[in-house]
C-alpha cells in the first residue's frame, strides 16, 4: 500500500457546502468491519473525480462525495449512526 | 495519477481476467494466457472527466473483440470489475468492434501499479473513468447497473464530446 491518502480532516470543507454541522467530529460505525470511528480518522482520497474516506479498519469505502458545477452527491451507505455533537439550546 | 482507494499491488503470477455472461458461464485468462493472444498496438486521445486531455497515447492490449469472441450472449450491459472493489459500467457495444483493450503496456512499457497494471480497461472513446485501472473481470448483464462512479452523481455513459460529466448532462 503507497501512502496516497490524507486525513479525513481535509473534507470539512467540501463538507461544509452540504451541511450545516461540522461533519468531521461526527462519529459512526464502518457498515463492513463495524469499527467505530469519527470522519477525521477516515483515509482520504482527494485524486479522483471525487472524494473518498476509507475505513482506517477494513479500507472499506465509508463515503463518497461528488463536487458538480451547483451541485453535490453524497453516498454515505458505509458508515452507520452517525452522531453529531450539537449544542443544546 | 487519479485512484479511488490503496493502489492494488498485483503481480502477473496471480493477476487473471474473467468474463462472466449474465448465465454464469465464465471464461479465465492468467497472465500468460492473455499475452498469448493476439496484442495488438492502439494509439489513442485519452479524455479525463477532470479536464485534461492526453493526446496520442501509444499502448498495447488484447481487443475485447478477441477476449468476447464466441461468448454466447443476449446482454447489453456490462460492468467491469477491478482488484481493490472499483467498478464501472457501459453498454456491451461500447467494448466492441475495435473500440476497447485490455491493456498490458503503455508507450512500450508494462504497466505499472501506479498506472494501473498489471493490465487496465482502455475505452478510449469515453471518459478516463470508464477505464477501470487494475481490471480483474467484467460481467455481461440484462440490465444496467451503475458502477462506483457513476452510482454518485457522475453519468451513466460519460462521452466527453457531448462533455456527459453528471447525471442529467
Amino acid at each position: 500500500m503507497t501512502e496516497d491518502h490524507i486525513d479525513g480532516n481535509a473534507a470539512g470543507g467540501a463538507l461544509s457546502d452540504v451541511f450545516a454541522v461540522d461533519l468531521t467530529a461526527a462519529t459512526g460505525q464502518c457498515s463492513s468491519c463495524a469499527q467505530s470511528l469519527a470522519l477525521a480518522e477516515a483515509l482520504l482520497y482527494t485524486q479522483a473525480p471525487g472524494l473518498i474516506a476509507r475505513c482506517p479498519g477494513c479500507e472499506e469505502v465509508v463515503f463518497r462525495l461528488v463536487r458538480g458545477p451547483g451541485r453535490a452527491w453524497l453516498d454515505m451507505r458505509g458508515m452507520t449512526c452517525v452522531q453529531f455533537e450539537l449544542a443544546d439550546s | 495519477m487519479l485512484s479511488a482507494g490503496p493502489t492494488p499491488q498485483i503481480s502477473t503470477e496471480v493477476w487473471n481476467f474473467s468474463v462472466t455472461t449474465e448465465t454464469g458461464e465464465v471464461r479465465r485468462w492468467n497472465w500468460a494466457e492473455l499475452n498469448a493472444l493476439s496484442v495488438e498496438r492502439t494509439t489513442v486521445d485519452l479524455h479525463c472527466v477532470t479536464k485534461w486531455s492526453k493526446l496520442a497515447t501509444t499502448w498495447e492490449g488484447v481487443s475485447l473483440d478477441t477476449l468476447l469472441d464466441g461468448v454466447e450472449t443476449s446482454a447489453e450491459y456490462a460492468v467491469a470489475s477491478s482488484y481493490g472493489g472499483y467498478t464501472t459500467n457501459l453498454p456491451l457495444e461500447d467494448l466492441l468492434d475495435g473500440k476497447a483493450w485490455i491493456a498490458v503496456r503503455y508507450d512500450g512499457e508494462p504497466l505499472t501499479p501506479e498506472h494501473g497494471g498489471p493490465a487496465r480497461l482502455l475505452v478510449p472513446h469515453l471518459y478516463l473513468w470508464k477505464s477501470a485501472k487494475w481490471v480483474r473481470g467484467i460481467r455481461l448483464l440484462n440490465d444496467d447497473e451503475p458502477g462506483f462512479w457513476e452510482s454518485v452523481g457522475y453519468h451513466n455513459y460519460g462521452d466527453p464530446w457531448r462533455e456527459q460529466r453528471y447525471w442529467g448532462d
